[in-house]
Protein backbone atom coordinates (compact mmCIF):
# COMPACT_ATOMS: atom_id res chain seq x y z
CA UNK A 1 0.00 0.00 0.00
CA UNK A 2 2.71 2.44 1.00
CA UNK A 3 4.54 1.81 -2.21
CA UNK A 4 1.48 2.68 -4.20
CA UNK A 5 1.13 6.04 -2.54
CA UNK A 6 4.73 6.86 -3.15
CA UNK A 7 4.33 6.20 -6.83
CA UNK A 8 4.19 9.45 -8.70
CA UNK A 9 1.00 10.32 -10.50
CA UNK A 10 1.30 9.66 -14.22
CA UNK A 11 1.85 12.69 -16.43
CA UNK A 12 -1.43 12.06 -18.18
CA UNK A 13 -4.62 10.49 -16.92
CA UNK A 14 -6.42 7.92 -18.99
CA UNK A 15 -10.15 8.34 -18.79
CA UNK A 16 -12.81 6.34 -20.61
CA UNK A 17 -15.97 8.20 -21.53
CA UNK A 18 -18.70 6.18 -23.19
CA UNK A 19 -16.16 3.48 -24.08
CA UNK A 20 -13.83 5.99 -25.73
CA UNK A 21 -10.49 6.37 -23.99
CA UNK A 22 -8.72 9.69 -24.00
CA UNK A 23 -5.56 10.93 -22.32
CA UNK A 24 -5.85 14.23 -20.53
CA UNK A 25 -3.72 16.28 -18.18
CA UNK A 26 -4.39 15.89 -14.43
CA UNK A 27 -6.84 18.47 -13.18
CA UNK A 28 -8.98 18.37 -16.30
CA UNK A 29 -12.67 18.13 -15.64
CA UNK A 30 -14.73 15.29 -17.08
CA UNK A 31 -16.59 17.78 -19.27
CA UNK A 32 -13.40 19.11 -20.81
CA UNK A 33 -12.10 15.58 -21.34
CA UNK A 34 -15.35 14.77 -23.14
CA UNK A 35 -14.98 17.91 -25.22
CA UNK A 36 -11.59 16.64 -26.36
CA UNK A 37 -13.40 13.60 -27.75
CA UNK A 38 -16.24 15.72 -29.07
CA UNK A 39 -19.50 14.69 -30.66
CA UNK A 40 -22.42 13.17 -28.79
CA UNK A 41 -20.22 12.06 -25.92
CA UNK A 42 -19.94 15.64 -24.67
CA UNK A 43 -22.47 16.44 -21.98
CA UNK A 44 -24.46 19.61 -22.62
CA UNK A 45 -23.68 22.57 -20.36
CA UNK A 46 -25.87 25.54 -19.66
CA UNK A 47 -23.86 27.30 -16.98
CA UNK A 48 -20.28 26.13 -17.50
CA UNK A 49 -18.23 28.43 -19.71
CA UNK A 50 -14.63 27.44 -20.21
CA UNK A 51 -13.52 31.04 -20.70
CA UNK A 52 -15.01 32.20 -17.41
CA UNK A 53 -13.23 31.16 -14.22
CA UNK A 54 -15.34 29.46 -11.54
CA UNK A 55 -18.33 29.04 -13.83
CA UNK A 56 -20.28 25.80 -13.76
CA UNK A 57 -21.89 23.60 -11.18
CA UNK A 58 -25.23 25.39 -11.21
CA UNK A 59 -27.47 24.02 -13.91
CA UNK A 60 -26.84 20.26 -13.50
CA UNK A 61 -27.38 19.49 -17.17
CA UNK A 62 -23.90 18.04 -17.46
CA UNK A 63 -24.52 15.23 -14.96
CA UNK A 64 -22.68 12.02 -15.78
CA UNK A 65 -22.34 8.63 -14.18
CA UNK A 66 -18.91 7.57 -12.95
CA UNK A 67 -18.84 3.79 -13.26
CA UNK A 68 -15.33 3.45 -11.86
CA UNK A 69 -13.61 6.15 -9.82
CA UNK A 70 -10.01 5.37 -10.76
CA UNK A 71 -7.58 2.51 -11.25
CA UNK A 72 -6.57 2.69 -7.59
CA UNK A 73 -10.14 2.75 -6.34
CA UNK A 74 -12.47 1.35 -9.01
CA UNK A 75 -15.66 1.70 -6.99
CA UNK A 76 -18.38 3.60 -8.83
CA UNK A 77 -19.52 6.94 -7.49
CA UNK A 78 -22.91 6.45 -5.86
CA UNK A 79 -24.56 9.51 -7.33
CA UNK A 80 -24.40 11.24 -10.68
CA UNK A 81 -21.76 13.97 -10.68
CA UNK A 82 -21.62 17.34 -12.38
CA UNK A 83 -18.98 16.76 -15.04
CA UNK A 84 -17.98 20.43 -15.23
CA UNK A 85 -16.85 20.40 -11.60
CA UNK A 86 -15.44 16.87 -11.24
CA UNK A 87 -11.83 16.33 -12.23
CA UNK A 88 -10.76 13.10 -13.87
CA UNK A 89 -8.74 10.38 -12.16
CA UNK A 90 -6.46 7.91 -13.86
CA UNK A 91 -8.51 4.98 -15.09
CA UNK A 92 -11.83 6.65 -14.51
CA UNK A 93 -14.75 5.20 -16.43
CA UNK A 94 -17.50 7.67 -17.22
CA UNK A 95 -20.87 6.97 -18.75
CA UNK A 96 -22.78 9.75 -20.42
CA UNK A 97 -25.15 8.78 -23.21
CA UNK A 98 -24.61 5.09 -22.52
CA UNK A 99 -26.17 5.46 -19.11
CA UNK A 100 -29.95 5.29 -18.70
CA UNK A 101 -29.68 7.07 -15.36
CA UNK A 102 -27.94 10.06 -16.91
CA UNK A 103 -30.46 10.47 -19.70
CA UNK A 104 -33.32 10.19 -17.25
CA UNK A 105 -31.75 12.67 -14.85
CA UNK A 106 -31.08 15.10 -17.65
CA UNK A 107 -34.71 14.93 -18.69
CA UNK A 108 -35.63 15.88 -15.15
CA UNK A 109 -33.14 18.74 -15.12
CA UNK A 110 -34.60 20.13 -18.34
CA UNK A 111 -38.07 19.94 -16.85
CA UNK A 112 -36.86 21.85 -13.81
CA UNK A 113 -35.15 24.50 -15.93
CA UNK A 114 -38.36 24.97 -17.89
CA UNK A 115 -40.61 25.21 -14.85
CA UNK A 116 -40.25 28.96 -14.60
CA UNK A 117 -39.06 29.61 -18.12
CA UNK A 118 -41.82 31.28 -20.13
CA UNK A 119 -42.86 29.72 -23.42
CA UNK A 120 -42.46 32.97 -25.29
CA UNK A 121 -40.05 31.73 -27.93
CA UNK A 122 -42.15 33.39 -30.67
CA UNK A 123 -41.31 36.75 -29.09
CA UNK A 124 -37.84 36.00 -27.79
CA UNK A 125 -34.93 37.29 -29.84
CA UNK A 126 -32.78 34.37 -28.75
CA UNK A 127 -35.02 31.81 -30.45
CA UNK A 128 -33.03 29.94 -33.05
CA UNK A 129 -29.75 30.23 -31.18
CA UNK A 130 -31.02 29.44 -27.70
CA UNK A 131 -29.24 26.67 -25.84
CA UNK A 132 -32.23 25.95 -23.66
CA UNK A 133 -34.32 25.47 -26.78
CA UNK A 134 -31.75 23.02 -28.16
CA UNK A 135 -31.43 21.29 -24.83
CA UNK A 136 -35.14 20.75 -24.42
CA UNK A 137 -35.43 19.48 -27.97
CA UNK A 138 -32.64 16.98 -27.49
CA UNK A 139 -33.09 15.93 -23.89
CA UNK A 140 -36.46 17.08 -22.69
CA UNK A 141 -39.96 15.72 -22.71
CA UNK A 142 -42.66 17.28 -24.83
CA UNK A 143 -45.00 18.47 -22.14
CA UNK A 144 -44.72 19.97 -18.72
CA UNK A 145 -46.29 18.61 -15.55
CA UNK A 146 -46.11 21.97 -13.83
CA UNK A 147 -49.56 23.30 -13.07
CA UNK A 148 -48.84 26.38 -11.01
CA UNK A 149 -48.24 29.95 -12.06
CA UNK A 150 -44.82 30.65 -13.45
CA UNK A 151 -42.56 33.06 -11.64
CA UNK A 152 -42.83 36.58 -13.05
CA UNK A 153 -40.79 39.72 -12.50
CA UNK A 154 -41.34 43.40 -13.01
CA UNK A 155 -39.49 44.39 -16.16
CA UNK A 156 -36.37 46.32 -15.44
CA UNK A 157 -34.36 48.69 -17.58
CA UNK A 158 -30.64 48.12 -17.23
CA UNK A 159 -29.36 50.54 -19.79
CA UNK A 160 -29.61 51.47 -23.44
CA UNK A 161 -27.84 48.44 -24.86
CA UNK A 162 -28.92 45.38 -22.94
CA UNK A 163 -32.47 44.14 -22.53
CA UNK A 164 -33.08 42.11 -19.40
CA UNK A 165 -35.93 39.59 -19.35
CA UNK A 166 -35.69 38.18 -15.89
CA UNK A 167 -38.48 35.65 -16.44
CA UNK A 168 -36.31 33.85 -18.96
CA UNK A 169 -33.24 33.66 -16.71
CA UNK A 170 -32.06 30.24 -15.56
CA UNK A 171 -29.58 31.70 -13.05
CA UNK A 172 -26.44 30.32 -14.65
CA UNK A 173 -24.35 33.21 -13.26
CA UNK A 174 -22.37 33.51 -16.50
CA UNK A 175 -23.15 37.22 -16.88
CA UNK A 176 -22.05 37.82 -13.31
CA UNK A 177 -18.70 36.20 -14.08
CA UNK A 178 -18.38 38.29 -17.23
CA UNK A 179 -18.86 41.46 -15.23
CA UNK A 180 -16.41 40.26 -12.59
CA UNK A 181 -13.69 39.04 -14.87
CA UNK A 182 -13.93 41.09 -18.05
CA UNK A 183 -15.36 44.49 -17.20
CA UNK A 184 -13.64 46.79 -14.73
CA UNK A 185 -16.41 46.81 -12.17
CA UNK A 186 -19.54 44.85 -11.61
CA UNK A 187 -22.76 46.65 -10.87
CA UNK A 188 -25.19 43.80 -11.28
CA UNK A 189 -25.59 40.49 -9.59
CA UNK A 190 -28.02 37.95 -8.26
CA UNK A 191 -30.32 39.30 -5.59
CA UNK A 192 -32.54 37.39 -3.18
CA UNK A 193 -32.63 33.67 -2.68
CA UNK A 194 -34.27 30.54 -3.97
CA UNK A 195 -37.33 31.07 -6.07
CA UNK A 196 -36.99 34.83 -5.77
CA UNK A 197 -33.39 34.99 -6.96
CA UNK A 198 -33.03 37.43 -9.82
CA UNK A 199 -30.39 39.17 -11.86
CA UNK A 200 -30.59 42.86 -11.21
CA UNK A 201 -28.67 46.05 -10.73
CA UNK A 202 -30.72 46.65 -7.59
CA UNK A 203 -31.15 50.40 -7.96
CA UNK A 204 -31.76 50.25 -11.71
CA UNK A 205 -28.30 51.42 -12.51
CA UNK A 206 -27.43 51.25 -16.17
CA UNK A 207 -24.77 48.74 -17.13
CA UNK A 208 -22.33 50.72 -19.24
CA UNK A 209 -18.99 49.01 -18.90
CA UNK A 210 -17.00 48.75 -22.06
CA UNK A 211 -17.20 44.98 -22.28
CA UNK A 212 -20.63 44.53 -20.73
CA UNK A 213 -22.10 43.51 -24.07
CA UNK A 214 -20.42 40.14 -23.72
CA UNK A 215 -23.09 39.24 -21.19
CA UNK A 216 -25.42 38.94 -24.15
CA UNK A 217 -23.16 36.41 -25.82
CA UNK A 218 -22.65 34.27 -22.74
CA UNK A 219 -26.33 34.21 -21.79
CA UNK A 220 -27.55 30.74 -22.78
CA UNK A 221 -31.17 31.88 -22.93
CA UNK A 222 -32.92 35.10 -23.95
CA UNK A 223 -32.61 36.77 -20.55
CA UNK A 224 -29.99 39.21 -21.78
CA UNK A 225 -30.46 40.29 -25.36
CA UNK A 226 -29.15 43.04 -27.58
CA UNK A 227 -31.45 46.07 -27.37
CA UNK A 228 -30.15 47.43 -30.65
CA UNK A 229 -31.34 44.22 -32.32
CA UNK A 230 -34.55 43.88 -30.34
CA UNK A 231 -37.44 42.62 -32.48
CA UNK A 232 -35.71 43.73 -35.67
CA UNK A 233 -35.51 40.34 -37.25
CA UNK A 234 -35.56 36.68 -36.47
CA UNK A 235 -32.12 35.16 -36.14
CA UNK A 236 -32.69 32.69 -38.95
CA UNK A 237 -33.57 35.39 -41.47
CA UNK A 238 -30.30 37.18 -40.94
CA UNK A 239 -27.14 36.18 -42.73
CA UNK A 240 -24.11 35.61 -40.52
CA UNK A 241 -20.78 36.72 -41.98
CA UNK A 242 -17.37 36.84 -40.34
CA UNK A 243 -15.86 40.31 -40.31
CA UNK A 244 -13.16 42.27 -38.52
CA UNK A 245 -12.02 45.82 -37.92
CA UNK A 246 -9.09 47.44 -36.18
CA UNK A 247 -10.21 48.07 -32.65
CA UNK A 248 -7.94 49.45 -29.96
CA UNK A 249 -10.05 47.93 -27.21
CA UNK A 250 -10.76 44.40 -28.37
CA UNK A 251 -9.75 41.83 -30.97
CA UNK A 252 -12.27 43.26 -33.43
CA UNK A 253 -13.14 39.84 -34.81
CA UNK A 254 -16.90 39.50 -34.96
CA UNK A 255 -19.86 37.91 -36.70
CA UNK A 256 -22.15 40.34 -38.48
CA UNK A 257 -25.79 39.34 -38.80
CA UNK A 258 -26.93 40.98 -41.99
CA UNK A 259 -30.19 41.50 -43.76
CA UNK A 260 -29.41 42.46 -47.28
CA UNK A 261 -26.49 44.83 -46.79
CA UNK A 262 -27.71 46.13 -43.44
CA UNK A 263 -25.91 45.03 -40.33
CA UNK A 264 -28.68 44.08 -37.94
CA UNK A 265 -26.51 42.79 -35.14
CA UNK A 266 -22.89 42.25 -34.19
CA UNK A 267 -21.81 39.37 -31.97
CA UNK A 268 -18.55 37.75 -31.12
CA UNK A 269 -17.69 34.57 -32.96
CA UNK A 270 -18.75 31.33 -31.38
CA UNK A 271 -16.85 28.07 -31.30
CA UNK A 272 -18.37 24.60 -31.56
CA UNK A 273 -19.42 24.65 -27.88
CA UNK A 274 -21.30 27.90 -28.27
CA UNK A 275 -18.57 29.82 -26.47
CA UNK A 276 -16.62 32.82 -27.63
CA UNK A 277 -13.84 31.79 -29.97
CA UNK A 278 -10.26 32.06 -28.75
CA UNK A 279 -7.44 33.64 -30.66
CA UNK A 280 -3.91 32.64 -29.61
CA UNK A 281 -5.31 31.29 -26.36
CA UNK A 282 -7.14 34.50 -25.54
CA UNK A 283 -10.93 34.57 -25.68
CA UNK A 284 -12.18 36.97 -28.34
CA UNK A 285 -14.47 39.16 -26.27
CA UNK A 286 -15.58 42.23 -28.16
CA UNK A 287 -16.11 45.74 -26.88
CA UNK A 288 -19.35 47.68 -26.83
CA UNK A 289 -18.19 50.03 -29.58
CA UNK A 290 -17.81 47.13 -31.99
CA UNK A 291 -21.02 45.52 -30.83
CA UNK A 292 -23.44 48.42 -30.62
CA UNK A 293 -22.05 51.35 -32.59
CA UNK A 294 -20.61 49.90 -35.75
CA UNK A 295 -23.78 49.05 -37.59
CA UNK A 296 -22.65 49.81 -41.10
CA UNK A 297 -21.19 47.35 -43.53
CA UNK A 298 -18.57 49.95 -44.42
CA UNK A 299 -17.23 49.81 -40.84
CA UNK A 300 -16.15 46.24 -41.34
CA UNK A 301 -13.87 44.14 -43.49
CA UNK A 302 -15.95 41.12 -44.41
CA UNK A 303 -14.17 37.77 -44.53
CA UNK A 304 -16.97 35.50 -45.65
CA UNK A 305 -20.03 33.63 -44.50
CA UNK A 306 -19.91 32.09 -41.04
CA UNK A 307 -19.94 28.34 -40.91
CA UNK A 308 -23.22 27.35 -39.30
CA UNK A 309 -24.07 23.83 -38.26
CA UNK A 310 -26.41 22.47 -40.88
CA UNK A 311 -28.80 21.22 -38.21
CA UNK A 312 -29.31 24.76 -36.98
CA UNK A 313 -32.35 26.69 -38.13
CA UNK A 314 -30.00 29.54 -39.00
CA UNK A 315 -28.63 27.51 -41.89
CA UNK A 316 -32.07 27.36 -43.54
CA UNK A 317 -31.12 30.48 -45.48
CA UNK A 318 -28.45 28.42 -47.30
CA UNK A 319 -26.11 31.38 -47.36
CA UNK A 320 -23.00 29.24 -47.25
CA UNK A 321 -21.87 28.05 -50.65
CA UNK A 322 -24.71 29.89 -52.34
CA UNK A 323 -24.24 29.89 -56.09
CA UNK A 324 -26.46 32.23 -58.04
CA UNK A 325 -27.44 30.84 -61.44
CA UNK A 326 -26.21 32.80 -64.41
CA UNK A 327 -28.71 35.28 -65.77
CA UNK A 328 -29.22 34.11 -69.33
CA UNK A 329 -32.04 36.37 -70.50
CA UNK A 330 -30.00 39.54 -71.28
CA UNK A 331 -27.60 37.35 -73.23
CA UNK A 332 -30.37 35.93 -75.38
CA UNK A 333 -32.12 39.29 -75.77
CA UNK A 334 -29.08 41.11 -77.08
CA UNK A 335 -28.06 42.73 -73.80
CA UNK A 336 -31.58 43.92 -73.04
CA UNK A 337 -33.04 43.08 -69.63
CA UNK A 338 -36.51 41.55 -69.53
CA UNK A 339 -39.29 43.99 -68.66
CA UNK A 340 -40.67 43.23 -65.24
CA UNK A 341 -44.44 43.14 -65.00
CA UNK A 342 -44.16 43.89 -61.30
CA UNK A 343 -41.23 44.95 -59.18
CA UNK A 344 -41.92 43.48 -55.74
CA UNK A 345 -39.68 46.05 -54.09
CA UNK A 346 -41.94 48.84 -55.28
CA UNK A 347 -45.17 47.16 -54.22
CA UNK A 348 -44.05 45.73 -50.90
CA UNK A 349 -44.18 47.85 -47.77
CA UNK A 350 -41.64 45.70 -45.99
CA UNK A 351 -38.16 47.25 -45.88
CA UNK A 352 -39.65 50.75 -45.91
CA UNK A 353 -38.16 51.45 -42.47
CA UNK A 354 -34.40 51.29 -42.04
CA UNK A 355 -34.39 49.00 -39.07
CA UNK A 356 -30.62 48.72 -38.82
CA UNK A 357 -30.24 52.43 -38.10
CA UNK A 358 -32.75 52.49 -35.25
CA UNK A 359 -31.17 52.52 -31.80
CA UNK A 360 -33.84 50.27 -30.35
CA UNK A 361 -36.84 48.22 -31.39
CA UNK A 362 -39.15 49.66 -34.01
CA UNK A 363 -42.52 50.85 -32.76
CA UNK A 364 -45.71 52.00 -34.39
CA UNK A 365 -44.23 55.52 -34.53
CA UNK A 366 -41.50 54.44 -36.94
CA UNK A 367 -44.00 52.83 -39.23
CA UNK A 368 -46.53 55.68 -39.12
CA UNK A 369 -44.00 58.31 -40.17
CA UNK A 370 -43.06 56.38 -43.26
CA UNK A 371 -46.57 56.01 -44.59
CA UNK A 372 -47.41 59.71 -44.77
CA UNK B 1 -52.40 -9.08 -93.03
CA UNK B 2 -49.66 -8.21 -90.63
CA UNK B 3 -49.91 -8.81 -86.91
CA UNK B 4 -51.86 -6.05 -85.03
CA UNK B 5 -51.92 -5.15 -81.40
CA UNK B 6 -55.73 -5.24 -81.39
CA UNK B 7 -58.22 -6.41 -83.95
CA UNK B 8 -60.41 -3.34 -83.63
CA UNK B 9 -58.93 -1.33 -86.48
CA UNK B 10 -61.50 -0.61 -89.19
CA UNK B 11 -60.50 0.37 -92.65
CA UNK B 12 -61.69 3.87 -93.64
CA UNK B 13 -64.79 3.72 -95.82
CA UNK B 14 -64.29 6.09 -98.78
CA UNK B 15 -67.47 5.20 -100.65
CA UNK B 16 -69.40 8.28 -101.93
CA UNK B 17 -72.46 9.15 -99.79
CA UNK B 18 -75.92 8.20 -100.97
CA UNK B 19 -78.60 10.95 -101.37
CA UNK B 20 -80.25 10.12 -98.07
CA UNK B 21 -76.93 10.28 -96.29
CA UNK B 22 -75.95 13.59 -97.94
CA UNK B 23 -78.97 15.51 -96.51
CA UNK B 24 -77.80 14.54 -92.97
CA UNK B 25 -81.40 14.19 -91.78
CA UNK B 26 -80.81 11.12 -89.67
CA UNK B 27 -77.61 12.46 -88.18
CA UNK B 28 -79.24 15.79 -87.26
CA UNK B 29 -82.06 13.97 -85.51
CA UNK B 30 -79.60 11.78 -83.68
CA UNK B 31 -77.66 14.83 -82.49
CA UNK B 32 -80.75 16.77 -81.45
CA UNK B 33 -81.91 13.72 -79.54
CA UNK B 34 -78.83 13.92 -77.38
CA UNK B 35 -79.27 17.67 -76.90
CA UNK B 36 -82.93 17.48 -75.96
CA UNK B 37 -82.37 14.58 -73.60
CA UNK B 38 -80.15 16.91 -71.54
CA UNK B 39 -83.12 19.19 -70.87
CA UNK B 40 -84.56 16.52 -68.64
CA UNK B 41 -81.32 15.73 -66.82
CA UNK B 42 -80.01 17.28 -63.59
CA UNK B 43 -78.14 20.53 -64.19
CA UNK B 44 -74.43 20.23 -63.41
CA UNK B 45 -73.92 24.01 -63.25
CA UNK B 46 -75.00 26.59 -60.68
CA UNK B 47 -75.85 30.28 -60.96
CA UNK B 48 -72.54 31.32 -59.50
CA UNK B 49 -72.74 34.67 -57.77
CA UNK B 50 -76.16 33.90 -56.26
CA UNK B 51 -75.39 30.30 -55.53
CA UNK B 52 -72.08 28.98 -54.29
CA UNK B 53 -70.78 25.49 -53.90
CA UNK B 54 -69.97 24.27 -50.44
CA UNK B 55 -66.33 23.74 -49.78
CA UNK B 56 -64.78 20.75 -48.16
CA UNK B 57 -64.08 21.11 -44.46
CA UNK B 58 -60.36 21.08 -45.14
CA UNK B 59 -60.44 23.56 -48.02
CA UNK B 60 -57.49 25.93 -47.88
CA UNK B 61 -58.28 29.35 -49.26
CA UNK B 62 -57.36 32.94 -48.59
CA UNK B 63 -55.33 33.64 -45.46
CA UNK B 64 -56.79 35.38 -42.46
CA UNK B 65 -54.84 36.96 -39.62
CA UNK B 66 -56.70 36.14 -36.47
CA UNK B 67 -57.66 38.25 -33.49
CA UNK B 68 -58.48 36.98 -30.02
CA UNK B 69 -61.87 37.39 -28.35
CA UNK B 70 -61.00 40.91 -27.24
CA UNK B 71 -60.00 41.93 -30.73
CA UNK B 72 -56.26 41.99 -30.19
CA UNK B 73 -54.02 40.74 -32.97
CA UNK B 74 -52.62 37.31 -32.29
CA UNK B 75 -49.60 37.56 -34.56
CA UNK B 76 -46.27 38.22 -32.84
CA UNK B 77 -44.16 38.20 -36.00
CA UNK B 78 -42.22 35.15 -34.87
CA UNK B 79 -41.42 34.30 -38.47
CA UNK B 80 -42.30 30.63 -38.26
CA UNK B 81 -44.86 30.90 -41.06
CA UNK B 82 -42.28 32.61 -43.24
CA UNK B 83 -39.67 29.97 -42.54
CA UNK B 84 -42.16 27.17 -43.10
CA UNK B 85 -43.46 28.65 -46.34
CA UNK B 86 -42.13 26.53 -49.23
CA UNK B 87 -42.98 29.25 -51.75
CA UNK B 88 -41.35 32.02 -49.71
CA UNK B 89 -44.48 34.11 -50.05
CA UNK B 90 -44.59 35.58 -46.55
CA UNK B 91 -42.60 38.54 -45.29
CA UNK B 92 -43.01 40.57 -42.15
CA UNK B 93 -41.51 43.23 -39.97
CA UNK B 94 -41.90 43.26 -36.22
CA UNK B 95 -42.37 46.16 -33.85
CA UNK B 96 -42.55 46.58 -30.12
CA UNK B 97 -45.89 47.32 -28.52
CA UNK B 98 -45.92 50.75 -26.93
CA UNK B 99 -47.67 51.44 -23.64
CA UNK B 100 -51.29 52.15 -24.50
CA UNK B 101 -51.43 49.70 -27.38
CA UNK B 102 -52.29 46.74 -25.18
CA UNK B 103 -55.79 46.54 -26.60
CA UNK B 104 -54.44 46.29 -30.14
CA UNK B 105 -51.83 43.57 -29.84
CA UNK B 106 -51.83 40.56 -27.60
CA UNK B 107 -48.09 40.26 -26.99
CA UNK B 108 -45.28 42.74 -26.53
CA UNK B 109 -44.12 42.16 -30.07
CA UNK B 110 -46.40 42.36 -33.07
CA UNK B 111 -46.22 42.37 -36.84
CA UNK B 112 -46.10 45.97 -38.01
CA UNK B 113 -45.95 44.80 -41.59
CA UNK B 114 -47.20 41.47 -42.79
CA UNK B 115 -47.39 40.60 -46.44
CA UNK B 116 -48.36 37.52 -48.37
CA UNK B 117 -47.59 37.38 -52.05
CA UNK B 118 -50.60 35.51 -53.39
CA UNK B 119 -48.86 35.04 -56.70
CA UNK B 120 -46.29 32.89 -54.96
CA UNK B 121 -48.59 31.25 -52.43
CA UNK B 122 -49.46 27.64 -53.19
CA UNK B 123 -52.11 27.39 -50.44
CA UNK B 124 -50.39 24.46 -48.82
CA UNK B 125 -51.38 25.56 -45.32
CA UNK B 126 -47.94 25.05 -43.78
CA UNK B 127 -48.09 28.57 -42.33
CA UNK B 128 -51.21 27.57 -40.44
CA UNK B 129 -49.47 24.45 -39.17
CA UNK B 130 -46.39 26.36 -38.09
CA UNK B 131 -48.14 29.19 -36.28
CA UNK B 132 -47.68 28.87 -32.51
CA UNK B 133 -50.14 31.65 -31.76
CA UNK B 134 -53.16 30.52 -33.79
CA UNK B 135 -52.70 33.76 -35.67
CA UNK B 136 -52.92 32.72 -39.29
CA UNK B 137 -55.33 30.33 -40.86
CA UNK B 138 -56.60 29.61 -44.32
CA UNK B 139 -60.23 30.52 -44.81
CA UNK B 140 -62.81 29.06 -47.15
CA UNK B 141 -62.72 31.81 -49.74
CA UNK B 142 -60.72 32.25 -52.89
CA UNK B 143 -58.26 34.99 -53.55
CA UNK B 144 -60.42 37.18 -55.81
CA UNK B 145 -59.32 37.96 -59.33
CA UNK B 146 -57.52 41.20 -59.94
CA UNK B 147 -56.61 43.36 -62.93
CA UNK B 148 -53.03 43.94 -61.88
CA UNK B 149 -50.32 41.90 -60.22
CA UNK B 150 -49.95 44.61 -57.59
CA UNK B 151 -53.28 43.63 -56.06
CA UNK B 152 -52.02 40.19 -55.19
CA UNK B 153 -49.53 41.45 -52.64
CA UNK B 154 -51.81 41.20 -49.64
CA UNK B 155 -50.96 43.61 -46.84
CA UNK B 156 -51.85 43.20 -43.21
CA UNK B 157 -54.95 45.37 -43.54
CA UNK B 158 -56.38 43.01 -46.14
CA UNK B 159 -55.50 39.89 -44.20
CA UNK B 160 -56.72 40.90 -40.76
CA UNK B 161 -60.01 39.49 -39.63
CA UNK B 162 -62.67 42.14 -38.74
CA UNK B 163 -62.82 43.21 -35.13
CA UNK B 164 -64.98 40.73 -33.17
CA UNK B 165 -66.62 43.42 -31.01
CA UNK B 166 -66.73 46.51 -33.21
CA UNK B 167 -67.63 44.66 -36.43
CA UNK B 168 -69.38 41.63 -35.07
CA UNK B 169 -71.29 40.63 -38.21
CA UNK B 170 -68.33 40.88 -40.52
CA UNK B 171 -66.26 38.98 -38.00
CA UNK B 172 -68.70 36.11 -37.76
CA UNK B 173 -68.92 35.90 -41.51
CA UNK B 174 -65.15 35.81 -41.82
CA UNK B 175 -64.82 33.16 -39.16
CA UNK B 176 -67.28 30.95 -41.03
CA UNK B 177 -67.65 27.28 -40.23
CA UNK B 178 -64.30 27.03 -38.59
CA UNK B 179 -65.43 28.68 -35.39
CA UNK B 180 -68.05 26.01 -34.80
CA UNK B 181 -65.68 23.20 -35.66
CA UNK B 182 -64.57 22.51 -32.11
Amino acid sequence: MAEEIKKEAPANFKVTIDNITVEVAPGTTILNAARQIGGDVTPPAMCYYSKLKDSGGKCRTCLVEVAAGSTADPRPMPKLVASCRTTVMDGMVVKNITSERVLDARKGVVEFLLINHPLDCPICDQAGECYLQDLSYEHGTEGSRYEFKKRVFVKEDIGPYIQLHMTRCILCYRCVFVADQITDNRIHGVLDRGDHAEISTHISKAIDNDFSGNMIDVCPVGALTDKTFRFKNRVWFTKPVDAHRDCDKCCGKVTLWQRGNDVMRVTSRKDEWGEVQSYDGKPGWICNTCRFDKKKTSDWIIEGPTNINRHSVISQGHYLGLKMPKETLPEVMGGRNPKLLMDINKVSEVNSVELASLPGPATSKNFEKKEH
Amino acid sequence: MSEKLTNRAVAVDRKPMTFLESIYLWNIMKGMGITISHLFKKKPTINFPEQTRSFSKVFRGLHVLNRDAEGRENCTACGLCAVACPAEAITMEAAERLPGEEDLYREEKYAAKYEINMLRCIFCGLCEEACPKDAIYLSQTFAPANYGRKGFIYKKEELLIPHPINEKEAYEKAVGDRATKK
